[in-house]
């Protein structure tokens, strides 16, 4: 302030090179990720107890065929050589084909995501929309009944089976009061109707204007949706609870205080402003985890996404189908994870 | 509260006391310093008791039982509760709440287990990477991130995909995917161990490495693996039931209640008995250590919160 400082000399190396040391490391790290993630369903493939080649000639097949088949298919050849075409094969987008359905497994799963897309992204939204506010609440009533109540609910999102809970809202919700409608994305009346172009009904069909197809839509997916969102609002609401803990400890909340500001700018815009930073990773994190929560959920609502697809691939053995789908959200787990950490840098200028 | 102010007398200022006599006398004090705090809390100790009472009902569950969980009697299928059947019975005429008992001690066998088995894994990696540093920190945590970097629930299902359904795969799928996390504790307690002063006075006695990691890192690292384990068993517990659920964890006849859940789905629309009990028993284990873990980890380890 009195006399202008010296410029620091210390920065050996410029900012620009430290950042594009970062963007290489970041990249190396998420490289070496797909590799072991890739190494890893290399293997479980490599130990399941089925014969690909006799799955694929039946056990009838004369010698010669089989014998023909197994150097087709590349299984004559050592494993590092294996997996080096199989390294090759995926990155050039190519997961097999599934046995069960006859396609490609990266076009089946094409068909598949979009619904798992919209469940999961309506429950994340249910999720962050209720889960916030209800973490404030328990941080300003920390240790009253109010915070009490709402940490069993949290811990209960954390120890209710999704499957379970799925089973008894539709006994409840569907057939005893019939508030929502059933399992399935459409009931049958409004399959085709509307073009898909997105993949996701409730945006294809407001898209086309067909609102009856949009209402149908919504009755089916606002169970497992907020089934679903229950579990993100558990974990949301916890984190914003515990972050928002932290900083209303702080001296800047006192000092807002002192100054005269209501309660409610202390908390909603100072204490609240300054937590939206990690939790934007907490949301992102979230968003991963219900990819995982759907393989359950999708199974009970018979949802067609990419869960009941590797549960179902699953069940009929269908190694390349499961391989592919665990792969894709594997990725798709790493590129949130990553995405969140991206986030917060770009955010928070402490984390630069 | 004028009870507290005057000086407690006998066995509790034995328990209170501000200069220990002994090493042992000092662990008590600690102990009942550590237990007094925890008992505040009235919701860890409802964790406590759910978790005592499943232990107990597990235990005697031979005793406890309507007779043999998988007796079946044709005559009285899919009957409501009642008197004689608390829980109702299921497809075959099997007594529900004798088969939700027997469950808890398959519930508990994999969570024991996996436990058993995940700790030990999960302590032993990551305090050599935190202890050694350098090239072995670096391969064994990238080993960890790849298998973070899996949804757990997805990764145990290729496993299980790969092994084979049943109940010994499905523990070992699981130990696979939740032992990372473990590493990472350890690890990071062992940095922080490190260069304390009673390992460098161990190194100065010329304590090796192997020595100093097991008898003076990992036993300090017990604490937040502790916390960390109470609060995974919900969450094992929950994976096991969803292999069980997708049939590909305990197989039917064994009353497992995944797998128990998964056969009365066909009933739930007007039968809602067959699924709903065992739901609510994995439900209330489930809160009971989330509730217990949850306590702990306020005492135990409050930086963590």
């Amino acid at each position: 302030m009195v006399a202008a400082a010296p410029a620091a000399p210390r920065r050996a190396t410029p900012l620009a090179l430290k950042r594009l040391r970062g963007v290489a490391r970041f990249v190396g790290t998420l490289a070496l990720t797909f590799f072991g993630l890739l190494l890893v369903t290399f293997l479980i493939g490599r130990v399941v107890p089925i014969d690909p080649v006799l799955a694929a000639v039946g056990d009838r097949a004369p010698t010669e065929v089989y014998e023909r088949v197994r150097s087709e298919l590349g299984l004559d050849q050592p494993l590092y050589i294996q997996f080096y075409r199989y390294v090759a094969a995926v990155l050039h987008g190519d997961l097999g084909k599934s046995v069960l359905t006859s396609n490609p497994v990266l076009a089946d799963i094409k068909r598949f995501f979009p619904a798992t897309f919209e469940l999961a992204t309506l429950a994340t939204l249910i999720g962050v929309l209720l889960g916030i506010p209800i973490g404030v609440l328990a941080a300003v009533r920390q240790n009253r009944w109010v915070d009490q109540v709402i940490r069993v609910l949290g811990l209960l999102g954390y120890s209710v089976p999704v499957f379970w809970l799925g089973l008894m809202g539709l006994v409840l919700l569907y057939v005893h009061l019939g508030w929502v409608a059933g399992p399935g994305r459409l009931d049958v009346f409004y399959e085709d109707l509307v073009e898909t172009r997105t993949g996701v009904i409730l945006l294809d069909s407001a898209l086309a204007g067909e609102w009856t197809v949009f209402r149908n839509a919504f009755a089916h997916l606002i169970l497992p949706a907020l089934i679903l969102g229950y579990f993100s609002l558990a974990y949301v609401s916890r984190m914003t609870r515990s972050l928002m803990i932290e900083q209303l400890g702080q001296e800047y909340v006192v000092t807002a205080r002192v100054k005269g500001l209501s309660e409610a700018r202390v908390i909603w815009r100072h204490a609240l402003g300054n937590v939206m930073v990690p939790l934007v990773t907490v949301v992102a994190l979230s968003y991963a985890n219900l990819l995982e929560g759907s393989v359950l959920t999708e199974t009970v609502f018979a949802w067609p996404g990419i869960g009941q697809y590797i549960t179902n691939s699953l069940l009929n053995v269908d190694m390349n189908a499961v391989l592919g789908g665990t792969i894709v959200v594997g990725t798709v787990f790493v590129g949130l994870n990553l995405l969140s950490d991206l986030l917060y840098r770009a955010l928070d200028p402490r984390a630069r | 509260m004028t009870a507290e102010v005057v000086a407690p007398r006998g066995w509790r200022a034995w328990l209170m006391a501000e200069a220990p006599s002994s090493r042992l006398h000092a662990r008590l004090v600690r102990l009942y310093g550590t237990a007094r705090i925890f008992a505040r809390n009235p919701l860890a100790l409802l964790g406590v008791g759910i978790v005592v009472l499943l232990v107990a009902l597990a235990l005697l569950a031979p005793w406890l039982a309507h007779g043999d969980p998988s007796a079946q009697g044709l005559t009285r299928r899919l009957r409501p509760p009642s008197a004689a059947f608390w829980f109702g019975t299921d497809e075959l005429g099997r007594d529900i709440y004798t088969r939700v008992l027997y469950g808890a001690r398959i519930t508990l066998g994999i969570v024991g287990l996996v436990v058993v088995i995940v700790a030990p894994i999960g302590l032993l990696v990551g305090c050599v990477a935190g202890y050694l540093g350098g090239f072995v920190d670096t391969v064994l945590m990238r080993v960890t991130d790849i298998f973070l970097a899996f949804p757990r629930l997805i990764l145990a299902l290729a496993f299980v995909a790969a092994l084979g359904p049943g109940i010994e795969n499905a523990v070992i799928a699981i130990s696979l995917t939740t032992w990372p996390p473990y590493a990472r504790i350890a690890r990071a307690e062992t940095l922080l161990l490190r260069e304390s002063d009673f390992i460098n006075a161990a190194r100065l006695l010329g304590a090796g490495w192997l020595r100093i990691v097991f008898l003076h890192v990992m036993p300090l690292c017990l604490a937040s693996m502790i916390v960390r384990v109470t609060l995974d068993m919900a969450g094992i517990i929950l994976t096991a039931a969803g292999l069980g659920f997708l049939g590909l964890g305990a197989q039917p006849p064994s009353p497992e209640w995944g797998a128990m859940i998964s056969a009365g789905r066909k009933f739930v629309l007007d039968q809602w008995w067959v699924a709903a009990f065992p739901g609510l028993a994995i439900c209330t284990v489930s809160l009971g250590f989330n509730l217990l873990g949850d306590g702990l980890r306020d005492v135990l380890d409050p930086k963590q919160r």
